[in-house]
């Protein structure tokens, strides 16, 4: 091999960094345990399929939220629930998944989702 | 016909891998075994191209220099483009690898009436190019979310800078568009241009076709109806990295067809000639000084060769020579 | 030449940058009249011990190859692999991204898709491909690859000796793939089955035999000299001293040896034995190392190593202190990028240092040779040298950059230095056609033959062109160039394309333009042309030469 040290200083960069989630769970320690939400402290069901909602609650957050704000319409029809809930965060969804840092940020954390919600509403709990 | 070659064989990988996983049910194979089998024959096969390119002698010192040499101090030496130290070969490089100044002097030669050929300047396949390349970069790095635990530092960052116009939730980044559509352009620029499509190969199209497949699932996956739940998604790629895969029942088959093409990628990578993402970084003409003179550089293959010595030389030119007066070694 | 030729305007006519076939991957080639050189003549071959010396000619059917042609090739670009990492890595890397496409010159005057660069380079891709990459074994076509054939060969051939060497491509390649190395190990692979060209084989053997390519003899060329001097003296008044084979001097010259048998390179001999007159330089030349350029170039690095060797081992006998070179493109290239690792460490000399000003040339302390642009510019910064640029005023000048003083080594201000400094005009070409981004002249790497001037032609019109458009936009009329090969043939081509332009060499006007202490007047420059404000005088001059003859 020619220019055998500049190849193999070049390689080492190569392999560290293809390997760097290697050897960043070994050093991070973390290999990922599934982030466990906490339960509602209400009712049966979500306003909607909770396996959809898992989904599309950022869709649905971001409907609501210009519907309330644009188009003054603040009450939605659930179909699960079969009854009309105020179409908001920190009322509704809140209202059962009474913790911000125990319900959305386990997973917001888990995949590195910083959702812009917070930049304006405020952790009901925090407020507190 | 090379386009649609390679057309053919982007659509029989997504059949395998929609069949794969949906007929088949081979969930673990489409979502463990062939990303593990990709990402070593990527790794194994990238070292070996590399070491068996280093296996070449360098024998002569080839730059091609594009800028001013260093000679008199008092002319304006062009450090960058005929580099005479290491580190302005390490400029040199650095602008070549990061911001394709090479391709960035690109022209287009035209004949006009007359004959009057006149230059442009043409820079939309340097643009293509870098956008294309930046931004397959920046999203590989933020897909380090689903290999990182927790995700490394730079990911909310890229996350938030690439998504800044906040369109659509989940919100629409910017790179997203920018690779579909740098790589269309660039797919159209080889169907366009005559001589480009003489040019190009089935493999030439193949690499395109593949890439915009990786790019379209992935964003058919995010933002509609084809979602994969990530959690789970996270789930086995960190399985991946920590060596203890298990694949997660829900995953849906977008997912599948995305990770089989990032694994055709992968493992065809050191055969093809993406392979210039490592052999730029070796290419006599650009990665050596135009210091030639100044110091010197050895072949390592370099053997004697027969020459015509003086003494030879006077020997066959003595007679001429004495009669024309002219110094000799030897007088007979 | 008897038969009629294309005019440029049938020929730029028929330039169409549109390719007539589906695909490159034929090979068939018409050999067409004035686009191909002529075969070397056996006995050159004989003379240098290279293989298979026979008489044939491209247009045969029969090009008359050893049995084993396919073998012989195919294992000297598996040692070549091995021993050229420029080669490997071209062959692998390529993307066919095509900013190459419209930057060759022998492009852009034929339309021939396969003088793109990529193109060419994919002619021996193609067969590497198909011999030494697995992709290529299996799908074959499909990955671009083609098995060997006769025809291919013939293509090669064609292609190979359509490409100078010049490596503007390398320049745009965003990864620097230098079509030069490839057409330089492509012309190797067919001289070892014994095809090549006269034009390269011819003035090698000469080369090697007498020291200079035209094969002039030692004596001959000590006259070439001597006839110059005279010559210089008639011009000047002033009889200058011209030692050749001198032990002990300084400086050994080395020139290419167009200079002294070849117009116009000789105003340029004449300017430099002026130069080294005035300053009172302690040099020789070298009957010897006669040539400095070196048309190994274009055959194979062992051939260059061969033909090179006499410069060192001349400049070791002669005990001189350093080497200076003279106007010369590809000899520049060689030295500059090759001379050193072929037959250096040249430990027996000394780091060159000008006698006149005492400026080091840190640049070339290794090499120990300096070329005559870094030499004179240093000069004139110095105030070394009276320059009258007035006697340069029945020219306007542009500056053609030989392609390898720019893209090889960076010459590039030096010589425009001394031009500003001997000429009160100059003009720039268009930015795409100089310095880096120059044009060849179209008959580089050793297809300046007569029989080839269709594709000279072709591949000079982008230089053509260029001087065109300053010829009819500022009444340039000499294009000035640091190249012997450029000497030679840019004449033709600007008579072809833009009658009105003359071709000189820098130092020719440096000449021109310095006062020597004890000259006579002058009213002619070097070409014994009137200068400019004498030409209203002209008839009283002849009537005195008359009176006085």
């Amino acid at each position: 091999m020619h220019n055998t040290g500049k190849v193999i200083i070049g390689l080492l960069i190569f392999l560290v960094i293809a390997a760097f989630p290697i050897w960043y769970a070994v050093a991070g320690g973390k290999t990922g345990d599934l982030p466990e939400l906490e339960k509602a402290v209400k009712g049966e069901n979500c306003v909607i399929d909770s396996v959809e909602m898992r989904e599309i609650h950022m869709a649905l957050l971001d409907e609501w939220r210009d519907e309330v704000v644009r188009e003054d319409d603040r009450w939605y029809k659930s179909m699960t629930l079969d009854s009309t809930i105020e179409k908001s965060l920190t009322r509704s969804c809140l209202g059962c998944h009474t913790s911000k840092a125990d319900f959305c940020d386990r997973c917001h954390n888990y995949l590195a989702v910083s959702p812009y919600c917070w930049d304006c509403h405020v952790d009901p709990k925090e407020f507190k | 016909m090379s386009a649609l070659f390679a057309l053919l064989m982007i659509i029989i990988l997504l059949l395998i891998s929609i069949i794969g996983t949906e007929v088949l049910g081979l969930n673990y194979v489409f979502g463990v075994i062939i990303p593990y089998a990709a990402i070593a024959l990527f790794l194994v096969g990238f070292v070996y191209r590399i070491i068996r390119w280093a296996n070449s002698a360098v024998p002569f010192k080839i730059t091609t220099t594009c800028g001013q040499q260093k000679s008199h101090p008092w002319i304006k030496h062009s450090s960058l483009e005929a580099p005479h130290s290491t580190w302005g070969v390490i400029g040199r490089m650095a602008l070549e690898v990061l911001f394709f100044r090479s391709l960035f002097r690109n022209t287009k030669a035209d004949l006009k009436e007359g004959p009057r050929l006149v230059y442009g300047p043409s820079k939309w396949l340097w643009a293509a190019g870098l956008v294309f390349h930046w931004s397959f970069l920046i999203i590989l790095l933020r897909h380090f979310r689903f290999f990182a635990e927790p995700a490394p530092f730079f990911v909310s960052g890229l996350q938030s800078l690439d998504g800044f116009f906040q369109i659509g939730l989940p919100i629409f980044y910017i790179t997203s568009v920018a690779i579909v559509a740098a790589l269309a352009f660039l797919f159209v620029r080889r169907l366009n241009d005559p001589k480009l499509r003489y040019i190009s190969l089935g493999s030439d199209y193949f690499a395109l076709f593949l890439i915009l497949s990786i790019a379209i699932s992935g964003i058919l996956m995010r933002h509609t109806g084809l979602r994969a739940d990530i959690v789970d998604v996270k789930q086995l790629a960190m399985g991946l990295v920590s060596f203890h895969p298990n694949v997660p029942e829900s995953i849906g088959v977008m997912f599948f067809i995305h990770l089989f093409f990032v694994s055709v990628l992968f493992g065809y990578f050191p055969f093809s000639k993406l392979m210039h993402m490592g052999g730029i970084f070796m290419s006599p003409t650009r990665n050596m000084a135009n210091n030639n003179r100044e110091k010197r550089h050895v072949n390592p293959w370099d053997y004697p060769v027969k020459t015509h010595t003086y003494e030879e030389w006077e020997d066959e030119f003595r007679d001429v020579m004495k009669a024309a007066g002219m110094p000799l070694e030897k007088e007979k | 030449m008897a038969e009629k030729m294309i005019t440029p305007e049938e020929l730029a006519g028929g330039i169409d940058y549109k390719p007539k076939k589906k695909t490159w991957l034929d090979p068939t080639v018409e050999f067409k009249k004035g686009t191909w050189n002529y075969a070397a003549p056996p006995q050159n071959l004989e003379y240098l011990d290279l293989p298979n010396p026979r008489k044939w000619s491209p247009i045969d059917e029969d090009w008359k190859l050893p049995d084993n042609w396919k073998e012989i090739i195919l294992e000297g670009l598996r040692v070549r692999i091995k021993r050229f990492r420029s080669l490997q890595l071209f062959m692998d890397i390529c993307v066919r991204c095509g900013a190459c496409a419209d930057k060759c010159h022998f492009f852009i005057g034929s339309g021939d898709p396969k003088n793109m660069p990529v193109l060419r380079a994919e002619l021996l891709r193609s067969v590497y491909r198909k011999d030494f990459t697995t992709a290529g074994k299996i799908m074959g076509k499909m990955v671009g690859a083609r098995e060997l054939t006769v025809d291919v060969l013939k293509e090669w051939f064609y292609y190979f000796y359509q490409c100078t060497e010049c490596r503007r491509c390398s320049v745009f390649c965003p990864y620097g793939i230098d079509t030069a190395e490839i057409t330089m190990i492509a012309r190797e692979l067919m001289n070892l089955v014994g095809i090549n060209i006269e034009w390269i084989c011819t003035p090698a053997a000469n080369c090697f035999r007498t020291g200079n390519h035209l094969g002039i003899q030692p004596h001959g060329f000590a006259d070439s000299i001597e006839f110059a001097v005279d010559e210089l003296e008639e011009l000047t008044g002033i009889k200058v001293d011209a030692p050749i084979n001198k032990k002990g001097a300084e400086i050994l010259f080395v020139a290419p040896s167009a200079d002294y048998f070849a117009s116009p390179h000789y105003y340029t001999l004449l300017g430099y034995l002026a130069l080294f007159h005035e300053i009172g330089l302690d040099y020789t030349w070298s009957a010897y190392a006669s040539e400095g350029g070196n048309f190994g170039l274009f055959h194979s690095h062992e051939m260059m190593k061969r033909l090179n060797a006499k410069i060192y081992a001349e400049a070791k006998r002669l005990g001189v202190k350093w080497i200076l070179g003279g106007e010369c493109g590809h000899m520049w290239r060689v030295i500059h990028q090759y001379m050193d690792t072929l037959n250096g460490p040249a430990d027996f000399l000394e780091e060159p240092v000008s006698p006149i000003t005492g400026t080091k040339f840190e640049n070339a302390k290794n090499t120990k040779m300096v070329h005559i642009m870094e030499f004179t510019s240093d000069l004139i910064r110095n105030n070394k040298l009276k320059l009258d640029k007035s006697r340069n005023d029945h020219w306007h000048p542009t500056f053609h950059d030989s392609c390898n003083p720019s893209r090889g080594m960076g010459l590039i201000e030096e010589p425009r230095y001394v031009i500003r400094a001997c000429c009160n005009q100059f003009t720039e070409m268009p930015e795409n056609t100089i310095k880096e981004q120059t044009f060849c002249c179209g008959s580089g790497a050793g297809l300046g033959t007569d029989e080839n001037m269709e594709m000279r032609f072709r591949g000079g019109l982008p230089r053509a062109n260029a001087t065109k458009f300053v010829h009819d936009c500022d009444g340039v009329n000499i294009l000035l160039c640091i190249c012997a090969i450029d000497k030679a043939t840019l004449p033709p081509l600007l008579e072809y394309w833009v009658p009105g332009v003359e071709v000189g060499g820098i130092h020719e006007m440096l000449g021109n333009a310095l006062i020597m202490k004890g000259e006579k007047e002058r009213t002619t420059d070097l070409r014994g042309e009137p200068l400019a404000g004498v030409e209203s005088e002209e008839e009283k001059t002849e009537e005195e030469v008359s009176e006085d003859a």
